[in-house]
C-alpha cells in the first residue's frame, strides 16, 4: 500500500514542477504544508517580537523606580506583549501545526477550502502591521491590557483605537475562516476506514478546538464593534451615564475568554498525546476517556467565565455557582495528566528533545493547574485577583503548556516536515536552559503575587524588588535561549543528517509512513486504514 | 469527477451550516446587551434595576423596618452641586415614602443632567419600588437655579428577613450635549438660592 | 548527568530560597481580621491539598523516567485502558473538590454579609488618586500617593513605603465593623487591602459594597488593583486603625479643622493675591496635581492630553478656563477640581498656567473670580 501511493505522489511532483518559485510560491500557495510553514515562520517571528516586549518590561521591573520606559508606554507594552502572544504567536502556531498534521494524519490530500487557507493566513500579516503600526501614532497604541476593559478602552482610551478594533476583526476573521476549514476537513475528508475513534488525538483536539473558535470568535467581534460604537458613535454600552454598565464588557468579554484560552490548550493536549506514546513505545492510555476528557472540558469552558470577574460585585450565589464550575474543569484535566502518566508508566522511554518538552509540559502544566485551582476559590481569589498570582498561573498554562508543546511539535515533525533529523544536542541545550530560565522567570511570580504586588504596573514597592529582579534574570535568559531554538531550525532546513520515514522507534500514525519530507502533494490516492 | 463534486456538495453544505453558526453567535454576542437587563431584573445583578411601579396597597409590614441609605456622587464635567435632604430613612416594608434630593447649577449656562441610580446589595434592587424619581427624565436647570427633586418610593413586603440596610447611590451625569426629549423642568419648584447647597 | 543536574537544581533552590526568604515574604498574609485569617486557612488548605497531589503525580513521574527507560533495559507493556481507573480517578478528585468547596462556601457567604455595620465610609477611585467620605459626618478628603516624583526618577534615594504611603490615610477604628461603599469617578478602579482581604472594583457610576472589622491597631497599606491608566501603579491605599478613643479624638480634630477651612475659605473671598505669589503656591498645587498629565512643562502628550503651554484655554477667555479646571470637562480625562482643591489653590494654579511656560497674559486670577465664576 504504500509503495503504490508514494509512486502516484511522485508522478504528482513532477506535474507540480512548473510551480512558481520565490515570492509568488508562497503568495499564491493553497498547498496545506506551504500555508503550514507560513503558519509557522510568522508565529515564530511575532514570538520574538513579543518578546522583545516583554524583555522591555522585564528591564523595567528589574529595579523600583523608573529608568527605562513611561507608564503611558509601558502599559501599550504590557498589552501589546499580550495580543501578539494570543493572537500572533500561540494561535497562529496551532494553525500552522493544524495546517501541516492533519491533511496527513486522516490521509487527506489537503485541506477542503485550499483557497480560503491562503487567505485565512495572508490576512494576518496585515493585521499585525496595523496593529504594531498603531504604537507609533500619535497618543500611542493600545495600552488598555489585551483584555481592554471599557471605559478605559473607551472614553480614556488613545486615538489609535480605531487601528486596534480593525486588527482584532481581521485576526478574529482568519481564525473563523481557519476553524471552518478543519472543521470541514475532518468531517469530510477522512479516507476511509478513518473513523471517528481511530483518529490521532491531535485531530480530534483541533476538531473541538475549531467548534469552539467557531462558537467565540464572533462574540469578540461583537465585543469589540460595541467598543468601537462606544468610542465613536456615541452609543452607550459600557457607559453608566447612558444606561449602559461597565460590567457588561466584562461579562460579554469573558464569555469569549474563557473558551479563547482553552483555544489556546485543547491542541497541546492532543500534541503530547502524540508524543508521550511515541516516545514511551506504548499506545495512549485511556484513548476514549482522553476524547471524552476533551470534550468535557470544550462544554465546562462556556460556564465559568465570571471566575475573571470575582471582585465586580457578583451576588453571591453567582459567584458560588461560577467556583463550583471553575473547580469542575480540574477533574477532566486531571484525567488527562493521569492518562500521560498511565502511558508512560512500564514504557520502555528515551528521551529525545520532544519528549523532554513533553515531559515538562506534564509536570509545569500542572503546576499552572494548581495555581488555577487556587484562583478558583472565590474568596482566596480576592486576594490573588489583578496580581502577579494571575500571571504567575496564566504564564505557566501558556509558555510552559502552549509554547513547550508547540515546541515539542516541532522537534517531533521537523524530520518529517524538512527531511532532516535536527541537531539533537543543540535541541537539548535549548530545552535545558529554556526549562532552567523558565522557571527562575514565572516562579516567583507567585510569590510576588502573594505577598502583594499588582498587575500590570511599572514600578513597585522595595519589598518586591529582590524577587523582581530574579524574575527579570530569568526573563533575560529565558529570551535569548529561544535564538537557540531559531539556530536549530534554521540549521534543520538548510541539511543534515537524512531523516527516515520514521525516525521515531515508537511513532504512530499515516504521517510516519510517508518518506521524509513528505511529498509536496500526499495522500492524492487515500491510504488504507488498518 | 463525480467523486470530487460530491464531496464539494458535502463540504458546501457543511460550510453553511457553520456559517449560520458564525452569524447567530456573532449576533449573540449582541444579544447579551438586552439578555444582561433582563438578568439583571431578575437576579438584581449589580444592583442596576430598581423596579417601577404605582404607590404600595394596603397592609404595611409594622414588624421590622429597613434602612435604606442615600448617597451622591457628581461625574466630572457635571458642574452641579447634589445631595440628599436625609442620610437615611427607616421604613416599613409596604410603607410609601418621600424622600427629597437637592440640586444646585452654580454655572453660567443651562446644563441638562441625568441621574443613573445604582443599588447595593445588588439583590436590595429586586425589592426596592419607585413610583417618582427624578431619575427617570432628564432634568434641565437654568444657571444659578437650584430645585429640590423627588423620589417616592416603597419597599416590598417580601423583602427577606436578612436585608435590614440597603445603599442608593445616585451619580450624576452632564448630558447637555447630547440632550434628547425627555427633559423635565420643574418651574414651580426651581428657586435661586445661595451659591452653595453643601 | 541527570544526578548532577538533580543535586545542582536541589542545592540551588536550597540556596535561593534561604537567602531570599529572609528578605522577602513568599506567602499571603494572614491579616489582622478574622476574615484575613479564614483566608488565610483556605489559601493554606488548598496549597497543601495541591502540594499533595503533586507529589504523588510528579514522583510516580520520576519514578517511571528513573525505571522504565529503555536504556536501562526496560520492556514497554501492551496495557492501554482500564475503565476501573478510569473511573477511580475521576471520582477521587471530585470528592476532594468537594471537601475544598464547603469551607470556601461558607467563608465567602460571610465575607459577603456587609449588614449591620458600625460606620460607613464612601470610598471612590478616580484617576489617579482615593477620595475618602465619612458617611456620617458628612466630611471626606482626597488621598494621594505622597512619594516625591525624584525618588520615582532615581534622584533620590527611596524610603521605606515608597510608593505604599499617602497625604492623608483612611483612618477607622477598631474592633468595628466597618463597611465600604465603593465607586469611580472615571474608569474601573479597585480598592484593595491585603492585611483585610478586602478588595472590591470601583465601578464608574455604580456602588459596591465591602467591610472589615480590624483586631489589631496598625498602618494597613494596599494599592489599586485594576489598570486604570498610566499611573495605576502610583495610587496606594493606606489605612490607620486606631482604638476607639483615639479615633474619636482623630474624627474631632479633623470636623474642627473642616470647620476652620471654611472659615479661611471665607477670609480668602476678602482678600487679594499678588503675582509672586500666585505663581508660587500655582507652581506647587500644578506640579502635584496636574503634572502627572500637562507635564512639567506644560507641554502635554500629544494625543492622550492636551499642552497647556501655548494654549487657546490658557491664552483666551479666562472664564473658560476656570469652568474646564473647576467642572472638568465630560466624556475626558479632564476631572473636575471645585471639589478637590480650595478656591485659592484653585486661583494659584489657573494664575500660573496663564503666565508659565512664556504664556505671559499677566492675569491674576482672585479668589473672588473663582467663587462667582459661571
Amino acid at each position: 500500500m504504500n509503495t503504490a501511493t508514494t509512486t502516484s505522489d511522485e508522478q504528482q511532483q513532477e506535474h507540480h514542477d512548473h510551480k512558481p518559485k520565490g515570492i509568488m510560491r508562497w503568495l499564491l500557495t493553497t498547498n496545506h504544508k506551504d500555508i503550514g510553514s507560513l503558519y509557522l515562520m510568522f508565529s515564530f517571528l511575532m514570538f520574538l517580537i513579543g518578546g522583545a516586549m516583554a524583555m522591555i518590561i522585564r528591564a523595567e521591573l528589574y529595579q523600583p523606580g523608573l529608568q527605562i520606559v513611561e507608564p503611558n508606554f509601558f502599559n501599550q507594552m504590557t498589552t501589546v506583549h499580550g495580543l501578539i502572544m494570543v493572537f500572533g504567536a500561540v494561535m497562529p502556531a496551532f494553525t500552522g501545526l493544524a495546517n501541516w498534521m492533519i491533511p496527513m494524519m486522516i490521509g487527506a490530500p489537503d485541506m477542503a477550502l485550499p483557497r480560503l487557507n491562503n487567505w485565512s493566513f495572508w490576512i494576518l500579516p496585515m493585521a499585525f502591521t496595523i496593529l504594531l503600526s498603531s504604537l507609533f501614532m500619535e497618543g500611542g497604541g493600545p495600552n488598555f491590557g489585551w483584555t481592554f476593559y471599557a471605559p478605559l478602552s473607551t472614553t480614556y482610551a488613545p486615538d489609535s483605537t480605531a487601528l486596534f478594533v480593525f486588527a482584532i476583526h481581521i485576526m478574529g476573521i482568519s481564525s473563523i475562516l481557519g476553524a471552518i476549514n478543519v472543521v470541514v476537513t475532518i468531517i469530510n475528508m477522512r479516507a476511509p476506514g478513518m473513523t471517528y475513534m481511530k483518529m490521532p488525538l491531535f485531530v480530534w483536539t483541533w476538531l473541538i478546538t475549531a467548534f469552539l473558535l467557531i462558537a467565540v470568535m464572533p462574540v469578540l467581534a461583537a465585543t469589540v464593534t460595541m467598543v468601537l460604537t462606544d468610542k465613536y458613535f456615541g452609543t452607550s454600552f459600557f457607559a453608566a451615564a447612558g444606561g449602559g454598565d461597565p460590567v457588561l464588557f466584562q461579562h460579554i468579554f469573558w464569555f469569549f475568554g474563557h473558551p479563547e484560552v482553552y483555544i489556546m490548550i485543547l491542541p497541546s493536549f492532543g500534541i503530547i498525546s502524540a508524543i508521550i506514546p511515541a516516545f514511551s513505545r506504548k499506545k495512549l492510555f485511556g484513548y476514549s476517556s482522553m476524547v471524552y476528557a476533551t470534550a468535557s472540558i470544550a462544554l465546562l469552558s462556556f460556564l465559568v467565565w465570571a471566575h475573571h470577574m470575582f471582585t465586580t460585585g457578583m451576588p453571591v450565589a453567582a459567584e458560588l455557582f461560577f467556583m463550583y464550575c471553575t473547580m469542575l474543569i480540574s477533574v477532566p484535566t486531571g484525567v488527562k495528566v493521569f492518562n500521560w502518566v498511565a502511558t508512560m508508566w512500564r514504557g520502555s522511554l528515551t528521551f529525545e528533545t520532544p519528549m523532554l518538552f513533553a515531559i515538562a509540559f506534564i509536570v509545569l502544566f500542572t503546576i499552572g493547574g494548581f495555581s488555577g485551582l487556587m484562583l478558583a476559590i472565590t474568596p482566596a481569589d480576592f486576594q490573588y485577583h489583578d496580581t502577579y498570582f494571575v500571571v504567575a498561573h496564566f504564564h505557566y498554562v501558556l509558555v510552559t503548556g502552549a509554547i513547550f508543546s508547540i515546541m515539542a511539535a516541532a522537534y517531533y515533525w521537523l524530520p518529517k516536515w524538512t527531511g532532516y533529523m535536527y541537531d539533537e544536542r543543540l535541541g537539548k541545550i535549548h530545552f535545558w536552559a529554556s526549562v532552567i530560565s523558565v522557571n527562575v522567570l514565572f516562579f516567583p511570580m507567585h510569590f510576588l503575587g502573594l505577598a502583594g504586588m499588582p498587575r500590570r504596573v511599572p514600578d513597585y514597592a522595595l519589598q518586591f524588588a529582590d524577587f523582581n529582579q530574579l524574575v527579570s534574570l530569568g526573563g533575560f535568559a529565558f529570551g535569548l535561549s529561544q535564538l537557540i531554538f531559531l539556530v536549530v531550525v534554521i540549521k534543520c532546513a538548510r541539511g543534515g543528517e537524512k531523516a527516515p520515514a520514521k525516525p521515531w522507534e515508537g511513532a504512530e500514525g499515516l504521517e510516519w509512513e510517508m518518506p521524509s519530507p513528505a511529498p509536496y502533494h500526499s495522500h492524492t490516492t487515500p491510504p488504507e486504514i488498518k | 469527477m463525480t467523486e470530487q463534486t460530491k464531496v464539494a456538495q458535502k463540504n458546501k453544505r457543511l460550510i453553511v451550516k457553520l456559517g449560520s453558526a458564525i452569524v447567530v453567535m456573532f449576533c449573540f454576542g449582541f444579544a447579551l446587551v438586552p439578555l444582561y437587563d433582563v438578568l439583571c431584573e431578575v437576579t438584581g445583578l449589580n444592583g442596576r434595576t430598581i423596579a417601577r411601579s404605582d404607590t404600595a396597597s394596603s397592609l404595611i409590614d409594622e414588624s421590622r423596618t429597613v434602612r435604606l441609605q442615600f448617597t451622591t456622587s457628581v461625574a466630572p464635567g457635571m458642574p452641579w452641586q447634589f445631595k440628599p435632604m436625609v442620610k437615611y430613612v427607616d421604613v416599613h416594608p409596604g410603607e410609601n415614602e418621600v424622600v427629597k434630593f437637592k440640586a444646585l447649577n452654580p454655572t453660567g449656562q443651562r446644563v441638562v443632567g441625568q441621574a443613573v441610580p445604582s443599588v447595593s446589595p445588588g439583590l436590595g434592587g429586586l425589592y426596592l419600588n419607585k413610583t417618582e424619581c427624578f431619575c427617570f427624565d432628564q432634568q434641565a436647570l437654568n444657571s444659578g437655579e437650584s430645585v429640590e427633586m423627588g423620589l417616592v418610593f416603597f419597599i416590598s413586603k417580601d423583602i427577606p428577613e436578612e436585608l435590614k440596610t440597603l445603599t442608593l447611590s445616585y451619580t450624576l451625569f452632564n448630558v447637555t450635549e447630547t440632550a434628547g426629549a425627555g427633559i423635565i423642568n420643574i418651574p414651580a419648584q426651581r428657586q435661586t438660592l445661595a451659591a452653595n447647597i453643601y | 548527568m541527570q544526578k548532577i543536574i538533580m543535586i545542582s537544581a536541589a542545592l540551588g533552590t536550597a540556596v535561593f530560597a534561604s537567602s531570599v526568604l529572609g528578605k522577602s515574604s513568599i506567602n499571603l498574609t494572614q491579616g489582622v481580621t478574622d476574615i484575613s485569617q479564614r483566608v488565610y486557612d483556605l489559601h493554606m488548605t488548598i496549597l497543601i491539598i495541591c502540594a499533595v497531589i503533586g507529589v504523588v503525580v510528579f514522583g510516580a513521574m520520576f519514578y517511571v523516567i528513573l525505571n522504565h527507560r529503555k536504556s536501562k533495559g526496560a520492556q514497554a507493556a501492551q496495557f492501554h485502558e482500564s475503565t476501573k481507573v478510569e473511573i477511580l480517578w475521576t471520582i477521587i478528585p471530585f470528592f476532594i473538590l468537594i471537601g475544598m468547596a464547603i469551607p470556601a462556601t461558607s467563608t465567602l457567604i460571610e465575607m459577603e454579609d456587609n449588614s449591620q455595620a458600625d460606620i460607613t465610609i464612601k470610598v471612590t477611585g478616580s484617576q489617579w488618586k482615593w477620595h475618602y467620605q465619612y458617611f456620617d459626618h458628612d466630611f471626606g478628603f482626597y488621598s494621594l500617593l505622597s512619594t516625591p516624583q525624584d525618588q520615582i526618577n532615581n534622584i533620590s534615594k527611596k524610603t521605606e513605603n515608597y510608593l505604599l504611603e499617602v497625604d492623608k490615610p483612611l483612618v477607622i477604628p477598631i474592633n468595628k465593623k466597618v463597611r465600604f461603599l465603593i465607586t469611580a469617578d472615571d474608569v474601573i478602579h479597585a480598592w484593595w487591602v491585603p492585611a483585610f482581604a478586602v478588595k472590591q472594583d470601583a465601578n464608574p457610576g455604580f456602588i459596591n459594597e465591602a467591610w472589615t472589622r480590624v483586631n489589631e491597631p496598625g498602618i494597613y497599606r494596599g494599592q489599586c488593583a485594576e489598570l486604570c491608566g498610566k499611573d495605576h501603579g502610583f495610587m496606594p491605599i493606606v489605612v490607620r486603625a486606631l482604638p476607639q478613643a483615639e479615633y474619636d479624638a482623630w474624627l474631632k480634630g479633623q470636623l474642627n479643622e473642616v470647620a476652620q477651612a471654611q472659615q479661611a475659605e471665607q477670609q480668602a473671598l476678602a482678600s487679594t493675591m499678588t503675582m509672586e505669589e500666585s505663581m508660587v503656591l500655582g507652581e506647587e498645587v500644578y506640579v502635584a496635581r496636574c503634572a502627572m498629565c500637562h507635564q512639567v512643562g506644560g507641554e502635554g502628550i500629544p494625543g492622550a492630553f492636551p499642552k497647556i503651554k501655548d494654549s487657546p484655554i490658557a491664552l483666551g477667555d479666562v472664564a473658560l478656563h476656570i469652568d474646564i479646571v473647576k467642572n472638568g470637562k465630560a466624556a475626558t480625562a479632564m476631572q473636575a477640581f471645585a471639589s478637590q482643591l480650595t478656591a485659592k489653590e484653585l486661583a494659584a494654579v489657573i494664575t500660573y498656567e496663564r503666565n508659565a511656560w512664556g504664556n505671559d497674559t499677566g492675569d491674576v486670577v482672585q479668589v473672588t473670580d473663582v467663587k462667582e465664576a459661571k
